[in-house]
């Protein structure tokens, strides 16, 4: 290194390397370029300093200034709290029948905040659209099995269904009738229900069908079939089967008894995030008015 | 690292300071007119009022980007009619080819922002520091406190206008007396600050300081130009078969044998470009004609006729050295392709026009709800969902009436409320769910598609409009 050699054309030293007798010149680095350079070194000490930077066993370095993205979202989310604070005070109160009418704003936010709550929480079994699924109630329809105002569906939401968990919750469970009638008497009271709602039946079942829903069945879905909002009991007459209206799934009903269960959202959701997604729920089309 | 041996010549070149001289004359007084009228447009346009009424802006030009309007007197454009100013902008662009075909580069040389302001700031400088001489002068000057009071006055008043530059164009995006008010007194948003002040900027350095140099290296124009140009193109031009050989008109240098060109340099004093048009067609020749100003101006003075430098384009020159007379400049202007850009220009001027007349007041879209692509009710009643934006561009509110036409005798319905129609407010947009449906006894509740059109009536109005969207059956 310790040869210094001048290029004689242009008087620049060189590196002195050369291949094929070509040797390159030891022009220094862009002034502009260095300080950049050093500018960035700079740049990179400080911010080990005041940002996480250094791992260490089981986290990083904090960093002077105390930042985290995850810091950041929880200040985002304590933003938003506080600012939708007063309107969520009052919707944890309000009378939800008549929202609508009398504060349509706030009835605005109910619908918006609930449908994000649904689609977080409920649209895993009722599904994004509402629609459900087989077991699954479809929230979109005319029809309740525990009744479709607001008061109601506010407090399926809170309490839920069949749940051990919550006291409150709805309960009816239906027998499995295959222990206690025989293979023809089914088919019989099949026949039975298929005539109530409209389908296309064997007449000759009738008669036997029609006593023996009158003793198994007429108590919880009376004696008309159309079912009781206070126990859950699904109306047997209209259109909309929750497992399916033909042949096989009625048998299957009938012989092996089905229901689903809902969680109680209460100690996961507030007074405020229940009346949002009662709200919401309400809204999509099948909502009715409280007696 | 010194090196005393020879260095490479450096690629850079410095640029040649540019000490337009004052010149008087028929184009001259052209671009003043046309410099009084653009800048006249720019600086007073957003001051004008336009009444539409109580909730409404009442400015005849506005670009509301909060709402997300445009503006034009009697005219305003919804986001959804962006073609509008697509189809103006295709205008602009065709209108550079037509004048391109017709005229050359009549754009740089009269009407362009950066040759406009330019021969502002010039004007200007002429006002303060004096005529060419005058700044030749001061420029080489050393800097005594005479030289920085001229300047300092000259930086001032460019600053101020750049300013009055700026400030126009925010007054273009929000309500102008208002904006003005709150800019006096300290309390107009960030972003208008911050957009006066990069305007005032770019204007001080680009009419002040860089002129020509936006021309030559950053303007991709006079690029294009050679594209769009050919040997008929009318340009700037030197008569060189007449002016040539050129020589200073002395009895003892044989003076019979010289053109008509005295070589006195006035058309290279007055050119803002700093070239010697008599050096042939140049990238950087804006065609501003102040040469030819110039030039007529000395052949007058010396007895000659006008025009040894002139609009003509390079097919003139065989004709003219074999003796024909000079071409006019209309019959240059006057051929085919320029009535082809004329005609197609016009066409898109005539059908966005035509645009204009027959779109509606009222508006109609439907989005089908598909998910689920439908309901069955209780009683066997299949029920679809879509979405509606009904649009009111009336500038009062307007309750519109739905209904639907369809083969099949399907219901309407609308979500949250037992009425068929809804208030849409003044100059907005509404987004309705509603509910179509069919009794189980008609095909439309089975069959996997039935055509549906969904109709909106302006009650006040009467206006209709309509859009077409499908019914899905229990069988999809």
């Amino acid at each position: 290194m310790s040869e210094h050699k001048i290029d004689e054309e242009t008087g620049v030293e060189t590196t002195g390397h050369s291949w094929d007798n070509i040797e390159e010149l030891n022009n220094p680095l862009p002034r502009w370029w260095l300080w950049t350079f050093y500018g960035t070194i700079a740049w990179g000490v400080l911010y080990t300093i005041f940002f996480p930077a250094w791992p260490l066993i089981t986290q990083s370095t904090g960093g002077l200034l105390g930042f985290s993205t995850r810091g950041q979202v929880v200040d985002d989310i304590a933003t938003y709290e506080a600012a939708n604070a007063e309107l969520n005070t009052a919707l944890a109160t309000v009378e939800l029948a008549s929202l609508s009418v009398e504060n349509p704003d706030l009835h605005r936010y109910a619908v918006a905040s609930g449908a994000s709550i649904f689609r977080n929480h409920c649209s895993q079994c009722h599904g994004s659209g509402a629609a459900g699924g087989i077991g699954y109630p479809n929230l979109l329809d005319d029809n309740w099995l525990w009744g479709g105002d607001h008061e109601a569906i506010a407090y399926t939401v809170r309490h839920g269904i069949r749940n051990e968990a919550d006291p409150d919750a709805r309960w009816s469970q239906m027998p499995a009738f295959g222990d206690v009638l025989e293979n023809d008497e089914i088919a019989a009271v099949v026949e039975h229900v298929k005539a109530i709602s409209g389908q296309e039946h064997d007449e000759s079942l009738l008669e036997v069908g029609a006593v023996i829903y009158d003793e198994q069945c007429s108590s919880c879905h009376g004696v008309e079939g159309k079912g009781d909002h206070e126990i859950g009991a699904p109306n047997l007459t209209d259109a909309i089967w929750l497992y399916g209206g033909d042949d096989a799934a009625l048998t299957y009903t009938v012989v092996n008894a089905r229901f689903g269960v809902m969680p109680n959202w209460s100690p996961r959701l507030s007074d405020a995030e229940v009346n949002a997604v009662a709200a919401y729920v309400h809204q999509l089309g099948g909502g009715e008015t409280a007696e | 690292m010194s090196s005393t041996a020879e260095r490479p010549p450096s690629l850079y070149a410095p640029r040649e300071p540019i000490f337009p001289r004052r010149v008087n004359g028929w184009f001259r007084n052209l671009k003043w007119g046309i410099m009084v009228v653009t800048l006249g447009i720019y600086y007073l346009t957003p001051w004008i009022r336009w009444d539409r009424g109580p909730e409404m802006p009442n400015q005849a030009v506005l670009v509301d980007l909060a709402n997300a309007r445009f503006f034009f007197f009697w005219i305003e454009i919804w986001p959804h009619e962006f073609y509008f100013v697509a189809g103006l902008l295709i205008m602009a662009g065709l209108g550079l080819f037509l004048f391109t075909s017709a005229l050359g580069r009549v754009w740089c040389g009269y009407a362009c922002p950066q040759t406009v302001w330019t021969d502002l700031f010039i004007l200007v400088e002429r006002w303060i520091e004096g005529d060419r001489n005058a700044r030749v002068k001061l420029w080489n000057a050393d800097w005594s406190p005479q030289k920085w009071r001229l300047r300092v006055t000259k930086w001032a008043v460019w600053l101020l206008i750049g300013l009055a530059t700026g400030g126009a164009w925010v007054f273009y995006f929000t309500d102008a007396p208002t904006l003005a008010v709150q800019l006096a007194t300290v309390s107009a948003p960030a972003a208008a600050y911050i957009t006066m002040a990069i305007l005032t900027a770019t204007t001080f350095v680009f009419g002040g300081f860089m002129r020509e140099q936006i021309c030559i290296y950053a303007c991709p124009w006079p690029r294009i130009q050679g594209a769009m140009m050919d040997e008929r193109s009318l340009t700037v031009g030197y008569r060189d078969w007449r002016g040539e050989p050129r020589g200073k008109h002395r009895k003892a240098e044989g003076a019979d044998d010289l053109g008509d060109c005295i070589d006195c340099m006035a058309c290279v004093n007055v050119c803002p470009m700093g070239i010697d048009i008599r050096d042939g067609q140049q990238l950087e020749c804006i065609t501003c004609a102040l040469c030819i100003d110039a030039c007529d101006d000395v052949m007058a003075k010396i007895g000659k006729e006008r025009g040894l430098i002139d609009y003509l384009a390079l097919s003139d020159e065989p004709a003219e050295r074999a003796g024909d007379k000079p071409k006019s400049v209309w019959l240059h202007a006057l051929r085919p392709r320029v009535l082809v850009y004329t005609a197609v220009w016009s066409l898109i001027g005539i059908g966005l026009v035509f645009a204009l007349f027959i779109r509606s007041d009222i508006e109609i879209a439907t989005a089908p709800v598909r998910n689920p692509t439908f309901v069955t009710l209780a009683d066997g009643t299949i029920r679809n969902a879509y979405d509606v934006r009904l649009r009111n561009k009336y500038n009062t509110p307007r309750q519109f009436r739905l209904s639907l036409t369809a083969e099949d005798p399907l219901r309407i319905a609308l979500q949250g409320t037992n009425a068929l129609s809804i208030t849409v407010p003044a100059d907005d947009t509404v987004t309705q769910r509603v509910y179509v449906m069919a009794a189980p006894r008609f095909e439309a509740a089975t069959r996997p598609r039935t055509d549906l059109r969904l109709w909106v009536e302006d009650l006040e109005s009467g206006d209709r409009a309509s859009s077409a969207t499908v019914f899905n059956g229990k069988d999809s």
